[in-house]
């Protein structure tokens, strides 16, 4: 009993009140920036949804990379899937409720997922990264040969979604959009929160750490990791919706090796494994990249290189990861 | 003849180097047994042959009369199979609660539960702090696994073994690298295993085998040499010479 108080007193098993705050904290911020965006960029609402469906994007990628210790440079192959199924339902099908497009994107993101992840699973280490690649080149050439479905390399248009509860349409400056997006990446957040740090979260960090000590009690590593590939899935695949919905329109390149790519660097600038790390990285990532890429169109590869440089050597474990470091270092000196 | 655990005729080679040379051995509920040799004799190879860990060339393994040669790993610790490692294999940012909750909510099956948190599951936080309290290590359930002593280390890979509830417990040198002021820790703990739980133990600190075992397996080069009580393993001329030749050997490796 004694222990029992102790644990939650302490809270260092993450089962106090401790966490909670945390995550509610971190709803409240992910709010405040969405609210600081809105009123400082009214005119650039396009450019903050995508940095919001590529922040669903990157926070999939840390459910593989950062909970489950999967590498994978082909991680947008379930983004675009989910984009390319939100836009076949409402141009060949007539679905263009949102809602119902965006759950057509998650399961067409969860099915991407399923398949991408029973691939990868059969390599290891590097061999699993080569095959993540594969993966997303196979993907984009199917798209790209499907032009009957999926408007091959002109991209597929005329998506037009019906309004938002019949009442907010999609209009020219894009803030329904930017609503809808930022009310799902505030949901999807608060339920993955909940979900790494469940039962099925535990055994997640557990085989990113040694998937040998995890089968020997019991579980199956395989089955684990195949399953949160599908939940990252439909959280990639949301993103996708989302993209297809505000766009209106899909492209090859929601599923290609640079977005995927892209997505990694994200993750690794903010810091893995922590999901507050994906969000800082996707709006630090894509912000610096639209300002720079304003203020010299020749040299911004270049900038964006050395801010990847300079994070790598002097925030390794990403900006979020350092940040709490240091703060824990300070708090304890106290 | 109730044996919960049988192996036969289990064989393996790597290239040409024999490991496991026609083993049979079979255990029945509540014994201690001792499984030494010395150093590449096949001791460790012999758990993992039996766990699923790696094939065997041939040969059966059967728990309670079921034949289990053919599931794999995970599906045998089901069943009851549970080994501890050599070296230990934990995770290392997470803290011995979550780990002993971990094994728990495997057990119960309810490892894959996508919402809630076992702090809030009174039956596994009860068996959380009875299993980390019967070992000693209650005190420092909420410290990461890579800020405790190797010792204390060694005493959660024991209790994260007993939290799966096993019929057949396999313990590979639990008290290795632990240093001697806290091996009676260890003594303790395999003193106070669950009386109807089989047990095989590696170790090669003679003084902790012949306290624990009631049976000695000897095993050199991949051949059992000797099967029999703790008084008679000492005469035997054939351990003498393949083994206790090496005992100072042994005992300074560890
Ligand atoms: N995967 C493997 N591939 C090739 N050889 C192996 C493999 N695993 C073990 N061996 C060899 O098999 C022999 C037996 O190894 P094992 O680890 O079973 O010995 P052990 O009796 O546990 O020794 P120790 O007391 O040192 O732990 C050793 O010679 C070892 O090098
Ligand atoms: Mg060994």
């Amino acid at each position: 009993m004694a222990i029992q108080r102790a644990i939650a007193a302490e809270g260092k098993v993450d089962a106090g009140p401790n966490w909670l705050l945390r995550d509610l904290m971190g709803l409240a911020a992910v709010l405040a920036v969405a609210g600081i965006g809105y009123l400082l960029f009214p005119n650039n609402l396009a450019l903050l949804t995508r940095i919001t469906a590529i922040a669903l994007l990157v926070l999939s990628l840390d459910l593989v990379t950062g909970y489950c210790g999967i590498a994978t440079l082909g991680h947008a192959a379930l983004f675009g899937s989910g984009a390319y199924a939100a836009g076949i339902a409402a141009v060949h099908f007539d679905i263009t409720d949102p809602f119902a497009m965006a759950a057509v994107g998650a399961v067409g993101g969860a099915a991407a997922g399923l398949l991408a992840g029973a691939i990868m699973l059969r390599g290891r280490g590097l061999a699993q990264l080569v095959l993540s690649i594969a993966i997303v080149y196979l993907f984009h050439e199917t798209a790209n040969k499907a032009s009957n479905w999926t408007g091959g390399s002109d991209g597929l248009a005329g998506i037009s979604p019906d309004p938002v509860f019949g009442i907010f349409g999609f209009d020219l400056w894009g803030r329904t959009a930017y609503v809808f997006g930022i009310a799902i990446l505030a949901v999807v957040f608060v339920l993955l929160r909940l979900l790494v740090r469940s039962p099925f979260g535990m055994l997640c960090r557990g085989i990113r750490e040694d998937p040998v000590r995890v089968s020997a009690m019991g579980a199956s590593v395989n089955g684990t990791l195949l399953r949160m590939y599908a939940i990252s899935g439909a959280v990639a695949g949301l993103g996708g919706a989302l993209n297809a919905i505000s766009t209106q329109v899909v492209g090859l390149d929601s599923l290609s090796f640079t977005t995927s790519a892209e997505a990694l660097v994200m993750l690794v600038v903010g810091g893995t494994g922590s999901l507050f790390g994906a969000l800082v990285g996707t709006l630090t990532f894509m912000w610096f990249e639209d300002f720079v890429s304003a203020i010299n169109p020749f040299h911004w590869l270049t900038i964006i290189g050395a801010l990847l440089i300079a994070v790598v050597l002097f925030a390794p474990n990403g900006l979020y990861g350092t940040a709490t470091q240091l703060l824990h270092r300070v708090w304890n000196k106290r | 003849m109730n044996a919960v655990f049988q192996v036969n005729n289990l064989n393996k080679s790597f290239g040409g180097l024999t490991v496991a040379n026609g083993i049979s051995l079979s255990m029945e509920q509540g014994d201690r047994v001792a499984l030494i040799g010395p150093n590449g004799a096949g001791k460790t190879t012999f758990i993992n042959l039996v766990t699923g860990h790696m094939p065997p060339d041939s040969g059966s393994v059967a728990l309670r009369g079921a034949d289990i040669t053919r599931l794999g790993p995970t599906a045998r610790v089901r069943k009851g199979l549970v080994r501890s490692f050599q070296v230990t294999r934990l995770f290392s940012d997470m803290t011995p609660a979550e780990h002993v909750a971990l094994a728990v909510l495997q057990r119960t099956g309810r490892s894959g539960r996508v919402f809630g948190n076992f702090g809030a599951m009174p039956d596994v936080m009860a068996e959380v702090s009875e299993g980390l309290k019967a070992l000693g290590i209650d005190h420092i359930a909420n410290h990461k696994v890579s800020e405790i002593a190797y010792g204390q280390q060694r005493l959660l890979e024991i209790a994260l073994a007993l939290a799966l509830k096993p019929n057949v417990l396999l313990l590979d040198e639990p008290a290795a690298g632990v240093p001697q002021s806290d091996t009676s820790r260890i003594e303790e703990a395999l003193a106070g295993l669950p009386d109807d739980l089989a047990v095989l133990m590696i170790d090669h600190d003679m003084d902790l085998v012949f306290r624990f075992a009631r049976r000695v397996v000897v095993l050199a080069a991949g051949t059992i040499i000797f099967d029999g009580t703790p008084q008679d393993v000492a005469k035997d001329a054939r351990v003498r010479e393949a083994y206790l030749g090496n005992y100072a050997n042994a005992r300074s490796s560890v």
